[in-house]
């Protein structure tokens, strides 16, 4: 069963882009990565699904249920880490815990002990006296504690140390296994191979790729390194070839296709040295961009 | 209605709610301490009155009190006790919705599993109740200082009554009015400048309507609707006026509340 689906969602700002014509969904369980540099429409699309704004024409589902018709029944089941985040200044933290709390039925002051001590949360202190590091735990916390069956995270991990990020990324995990979906929005690589099974690529408000990170990463592309006397670029003038880059003897470019094509190329001439790889979903990533 | 939304709100307005009435309390005490002075010397006071040219009169809403009865003096007073309340309400106005979105709790607010329009009841109601308690205060207050300065003198008590009434209708007024408002613009970053803007706005207005007798501008100002001097003079209030008053309150709570439902909140940065 989806639990997210997105249809034809398309969002203007007046005359200024949000998305256009997105349409993925997400499955129950997955942890699904959402990459695009800033200003794609990532937050845009995630605050469209929480109907903090509302969309120019498309639809968005979660749960089954329209997003725009059923907010606040769906909103009981969902978790919300955002981007940046602020809170009541005036308030101490655990009173900040306890009114979210409120909102969600039963008790879960049991939970809110749990998370803020994994997440090394002072409960005591006012929101306004805190970094904005442990402003983000608060919000990890806060988005946690009512234990949602899907979680959105933007960008959770700007501000987190790099010991509280791999805290918090066994916390998302921990919570996968219970069969929480995840929706991690990021524009950091790494972190999203880290922890996805699958994303969405977003570059100026449209959707570039969805695919299986392992597919991305091993069937589309190769990167190619070739060293050779009397090399040109031209030579692999071949359809699926891309950012053609000559250094000294040796040519370096990415390959989608029948990988034969190349062999067959490579095996036509005298060569020093060849090296075929996979790229790192950072170059595939700058790729999409290009 | 959420009770919880209801708490923290009323939580957090509860220092300002604390500020404007003592402040008001005390300038009913300051002022209805000088009224013995002025309730003697009623005859030189009425005769010095008189040689002030009757727009000037007629701005401060002087032109038909008698200073020297303690309702006449009161309702002078009245207008002073209506600018603050204007402000105090107005500011809750503003600042009902756009304070969260400022501060960028919207977020917080909004991604709950609580539809806008109970978050909006509950914020007004809120509201209300803040601003029930200052009128309670500023109730008080005017018995108290009337009990203790008005050395005995006659007054009638249901004027009284219907005068401090017409506070909390005028209030409303200038919390739904300014709700809307803050609700048509795209973003509000203070809402002082507003609070102030509206209150004071409608004050200048209704001094304007005295000083050259435009009666149309009237109908605009709330200071005009609930004019204590014409309540006090006629025992009653002036019912057009307040019925437009109320027409006004309604229409901008019914928009606001549409203008919520359909409202993007701005993403942060």
């Amino acid at each position: 069963m989806s639990i997210i689906e997105v249809d034809h969602l398309t969002k203007y700002y007046g005359k200024s882009r949000g998305i256009v014509d997105v349409s993925f969904q997400v499955g129950e369980g997955e942890i699904f990565g959402f990459i695009g540099p800033n200003g794609a429409g990532k937050s845009t699309t995630i605050r469209l699904l929480l109907s903090l704004i509302h969309p120019t024409s498309g639809t968005g589902k979660v749960f089954g249920k329209d997003v725009v018709s059923h907010g606040p029944e769906i909103r009981r089941d969902i978790g919300y880490l955002p981007s940046e985040v602020y809170y009541y200044e005036g308030m101490k933290v655990i009173d900040l815990l306890k009114y979210s709390a409120s909102f969600y039925p039963g008790d879960h002051t049991q939970r809110i002990k749990e998370l803020s001590e994994i997440m090394e949360l002072e409960l005591n202190r006012r929101i306004s006296d805190l970094s904005y590091g442990n402003k983000k735990k608060v919000g990890i916390v806060q988005g946690l504690l009512h234990s949602p069956k899907l979680l959105f995270l933007d960008e959770p991990t700007s501000g987190l140390d790099p010991l509280m990020q791999r805290k918090f990324f066994d916390l998302i995990r921990k919570e996968n296994t219970r069969g929480v979906t995840v929706f991690f929005s990021s524009h950091i690589l790494g972190e999203v191979q880290r922890l996805c099974t699958r994303v969405g690529i977003i570059r100026e408000g449209s959707i570039a790729e969805i695919s299986d990170i392992r597919t991305l990463q091993q069937n589309n592309y190769k990167k190619v390194h070739i060293t050779a006397e009397g090399l040109s670029p031209e030579f692999f003038d071949l359809p699926g070839v891309t950012n053609v880059q000559t250094e000294d003897s040796t040519l370096h470019f990415f390959f989608k296709g029948d990988i034969n094509a190349v062999l067959q190329k490579i095996s036509s001439i005298q060569v020093t040295d060849v090296t075929i790889e996979e790229p790192t979903l950072e170059e595939i990533f700058m790729h999409y961009y290009e | 209605m959420s009770a919880n939304i209801f708490r923290h709100e009323f939580r957090s307005r509860f220092k300002s709610v604390l500020i404007w009435s003592l402040s008001i309390a005390a300038l009913t005490f300051f002022f209805f301490s000088l009224f013995p002075v002025f309730a003697d010397q009623a005859a030189l006071l009425n005769e010095f009155l008189a040689k002030y040219p009757p727009e000037l009169r007629a701005a401060f809403g002087m032109n038909n009190m008698d200073l020297a009865t303690v309702l006449g003096f009161y309702s002078l007073l009245f207008i002073f006790i209506q600018l603050c309340a204007a402000i105090q309400s107005s500011n809750y106005g503003f600042g009902l919705v756009s304070i969260e979105e400022s501060e960028l709790t919207a977020d917080f607010l909004l991604s709950k599993p609580v539809s806008r329009t109970r978050i909006l009841t509950s914020k007004l109601l809120a509201a209300l109740a803040s601003l029930l308690l200052t009128n309670l205060v500023i109730w008080a207050s005017t018995f108290l200082a009337i009990e203790a300065f008005s050395e005995g003198r006659a007054y009638n008590r249901g004027t009284l009554v219907l005068v401090l009434f017409s506070l909390i209708i005028f209030q409303l007024f200038f919390l739904s009015v300014g709700l809307v408002v803050s609700l048509l613009v795209k973003r509000i970053r203070s809402v002082t400048p507003y609070g102030l803007g509206l209150g004071f706005g409608a004050y200048v207005l209704s001094a304007f309507t005295g000083v050259f007798g435009q009666v149309w501008l009237e109908l605009l100002t709330p200071f005009k609707h609930l004019d204590a001097a014409y309540i006090v003079a006629n025992h009653a209030f002036n019912m057009p006026l307040v019925l437009l008053n109320l027409a006004v309150t309604l229409v901008s709570l019914s928009a606001s509340y549409w203008l919520y439902t359909h409202r993007d909140v701005p993403a942060v940065s």
